[in-house]
């Protein structure tokens, strides 16, 4: 199995309000624009103009709510009133800000992950804690190169501050993101949440765990991963940062590429190479702080998309870090990046799926308005017939992640419905970004509107956390569909 | 005293939701539309948990009239740190009906039933904009109110209420015990944080009905028609003060 280029989880923007940069408290933020909601005005688009009225475009309702709880494939009223209240984070401390962000080129992950930190969002299905002297598993997968453990409290043991839920409640948290307006933020979190701690969580140390799993799940210290290099993306066997053994310490040498939060992350997960030995055997995942002298944070990539999100790229220059910060067993880190892909490729699903939504959606209460030859834009066949067809395809791929989930959750091995589900999810949201910008004609094209940035930053899915080329051949491979040597 | 507090919280339609009238003009859509807790509810029991937290009262209690659904929004209370629950049952057009008045007497019933020492609700709910039901529940029980609420503190038996009126602030000091509305600025709800809302699970929600309590919900009010505001018309811009008051002249409005 291969790993690829950018590491993220990718998603594209989403409808919410368009946020007036008003002086307001919060709480009369949201009451504020409830007072405006409560007209009926006729959605107005100025050129340029951001007025109060574009905050009466309602809200889409999203799939979700029109199932009753109890009728959910995978969802409990837990799950909804989880959502719930992650949308009100999203709603009053995220969106307002995602414009400024997004021309700023960075957010400030410390202060967002902390306010998710502390509403528990960070560590959905992280342990809760774990035992002196020892964790007990609960649940082991049946299924070939998966291995997952619950780990539950004992009698006075480290508290990690994780949930202990299971994988559903991760994807509900995945979609409730997808309601951000920007794809940068929610791949910041899917980075910190699904991407640099699902190994450490499961195989770290209890000292490591200690120092990095506890704050990270607290929202305390920004983490980011280091795998893909300049040289290596898809093929993940192929990295040259070496960590060389030299006493009790590792000598860093390499540079990673395409690291996410790299800018302002307090530690990195890294993948090396720690011995000689054949590829998928030869690496080591190691808990790296960034403030350690040699780690050089070369630049700041500038990218077609994702803006918000601050893309680094971090030299290693005879870096050293103490032996016991590896991540389980030396040589089986290259194992233990793979066994948490499923999850990452499902959480990426999770946060297009919605993006897609709310951007049909956005895109309907548009061409319902704008009229074209005395009609409105939508009433044109082509457009309402286009439409529609791009929803059931959103539709389509929201039921191959719950089912996915639901078996993953069960214990199966989902790899080749992941990968169905990624591939299908990169190529769908360009899909669907392409053809609603058309829609929106000029404005489409202008940055003051949210399908333009949709278009950017979505076109990362088919490239980053698993390029359509890898899943493809994932595909095949379960297919047995590839030449044999 | 009991340290009991009563919080009255009531399911609406999401503020961010575009309201639909019925084609037959008899209400607004709520099938299928997005409901939440009413913003100042949950002002009101963030007030509630405060005055806990600092050990003032010793319970909130979460109490909602309507039909299932209104369970969930209880269960937003719950998670925010509310200890138990009561669901008032009321359904289909006795739902449709119900009003101030009625949700009045049955808190006044329960606030008795319950020993409150307070009850706490928002000054008004955004779906009626009635502001009544605080009122008529302190004018039911007898008890003193401190309505538009922007900071209380509690000192010994008495109440201290700051209260948002039209010419500025008024303080007043009122007994317990009180009915209090709270308004925009009282305080800044929490987040429900996913541990409290796993917690919440395990909190007890009471269902009672309004013959239980001796309330009639008969309304005595009958909704006629409901209609969107009118369209917006286009405005006319003026080049000076002269031209905006021949326009006012012309158009008999001075």
């Amino acid at each position: 199995m291969f790993h690829v280029g950018i590491k993220s989880t990718v998603c594209a923007c989403a409808h919410g309000r368009l946020s007036t940069k008003m002086a307001l408290p919060v709480g009369a933020l949201r009451l504020n624009q409830l007072a405006v909601s409560r007209n009926f005005y006729k959605f107005t688009c100025c050129v340029g103009a951001r007025s109060l009225s574009d905050n009466v475009s309602s809200k889409p309702v999203p799939s979700s709510a029109t199932e009753v709880a109890g009728d959910h494939l995978i969802y409990t009223r837990d799950h909804f009133a989880l959502q719930e209240s992650l949308r009100k984070i999203v709603d009053q401390e995220i969106n307002p800000h995602v414009d400024q962000w997004e021309a700023e080129g960075t957010f400030p992950a410390h202060k967002v992950f902390k306010i998710l930190g502390n509403a528990g969002f960070l560590g959905v299905n992280k342990p809760v804690g774990q035992r002196d002297g020892g964790w007990w598993s609960h649940g082991e997968l049946k299924a070939t190169n998966v291995v997952k453990g619950f780990f539950y409290p004992g009698g006075g043991g480290v508290e990690y501050g994780g949930l202990g839920l299971d994988f559903s409640y991760s994807i509900a948290v995945s979609e409730e993101l997808g309601n951000i307006r920007c794809g940068g933020v929610p791949m910041a979190i899917g980075v910190q949440t699904d991407m640099a701690t699902p190994a450490l969580a499961r195989f770290g140390s209890a000292e490591l765990k200690e120092e990095f799993l506890l704050p990270s799940i607290a929202g305390d210290k920004v983490a980011c991963l280091g795998v893909s290099e300049v040289g290596a993306g898809s093929d993940v066997s192929s990295i040259l940062t070496k960590a060389v053994k030299k006493g009790d310490e590792y000598v860093i040498n390499g540079g990673k590429m395409w690291t996410t939060n790299g800018t302002q992350a307090d530690w990195i997960c890294l993948l090396a190479n720690t011995s000689d030995g054949p590829p998928h055997r030869n690496k080591s995942l190691i808990c790296l702080p960034m403030n350690l002298p040699g780690v050089h944070i070369a630049r700041k990539i500038e990218k077609l998309g994702m803006w918000s999100s601050d893309t680094a790229e971090v030299f290693f220059d005879d870096v050293r870090v103490p032996c016991k910060n590896i991540v389980g067993q030396e040589g089986m880190g290259f194992t233990y990046q793979m066994l948490q892909f499923q999850e990452e490729r499902l959480w990426a699903v999770g946060n297009i799926v919605t993006m897609m939504d709310n951007i049909i959606q956005e895109t309907i209460q548009y061409t319902r308005q704008r009229k074209i030859f005395k009609l409105p834009v939508l009433y044109h066949q082509s457009v309402n017939f286009r439409l529609a067809e791009l929803q059931t395809e959103v539709e389509l791929l929201r039921s191959l992640l719950h089912r996915a989930t639901a078996l993953y959750i069960k214990g199966n091995d989902v790899t080749k419905l992941a990968s169905m589900a990624k591939l299908k999810a990169g190529r769908l949201a360009r899909e669907v970004g392409d053809s609603c910008l058309q829609y929106w004609g000029g404005m489409g094209f202008t940055s003051d509107v949210l399908v333009s940035r949709f278009y950017r930053d979505s076109r990362l899915l088919s490239i980053g956390g698993g390029a359509d080329e890898v899943m493809l051949a994932i595909i095949c491979k379960y297919m047995d569909t590839l030449p044999k040597k | 005293m009991s340290g009991r507090v009563l919080v009255g919280v009531k399911r609406v339609i999401d503020y961010a939701v575009k309201i639909r009238v019925k084609p037959d003009n008899s209400g607004v859509v709520t099938d299928g539309v997005k409901h939440s807790m009413n913003p100042f509810c949950e002002i009101a029991v963030e007030e509630a948990v405060k005055l806990k937290e600092k050990k003032f009262i010793k319970e909130v209690v979460a109490v909602s009239c309507g039909p299932q659904q209104a369970q969930e929004t209880i269960r937003t209370a719950l998670a925010m740190g509310a200890d138990r629950g009561i669901h008032v049952e009321v359904t289909g057009k006795d739902y449709d009906t119900l009003g101030p008045l009625q949700v009045s007497k049955i808190f006044a019933a329960l606030a008795k039933k319950e020993d409150a020492q307070l009850l706490i609700l928002g000054k008004q709910a955004i779906d009626d904009d009635c502001n009544q039901t605080g009122q008529m529940t302190a004018a039911l029980l007898d008890w003193p109110q401190g309505t538009f609420a922007s900071e209380v503190s509690l000192e010994g038996d008495k109440i201290k209420v700051v209260r948002e009126i039209d010419g500025g602030l008024e303080t007043i000091k009122i007994n317990t015990p009180a009915v209090l509305t709270a308004d925009l600025r009282l305080n800044t709800p929490r987040y429900a944080t996913l541990p409290n809302i796993m917690k919440a699970k395990k909190k007890k929600i009471a269902q009672v009905k309004p013959a239980d309590l001796g309330v009639d919900i008969t309304s005595r009010l009958e909704v006629l028609r409901v209609d969107e505001p009118p369209q917006r018309l286009a405005g006319v811009t003026v080049e000076t003060v002269d031209d905006l008051v021949a326009k006012l002249k012309e158009s008999g409005t001075i």
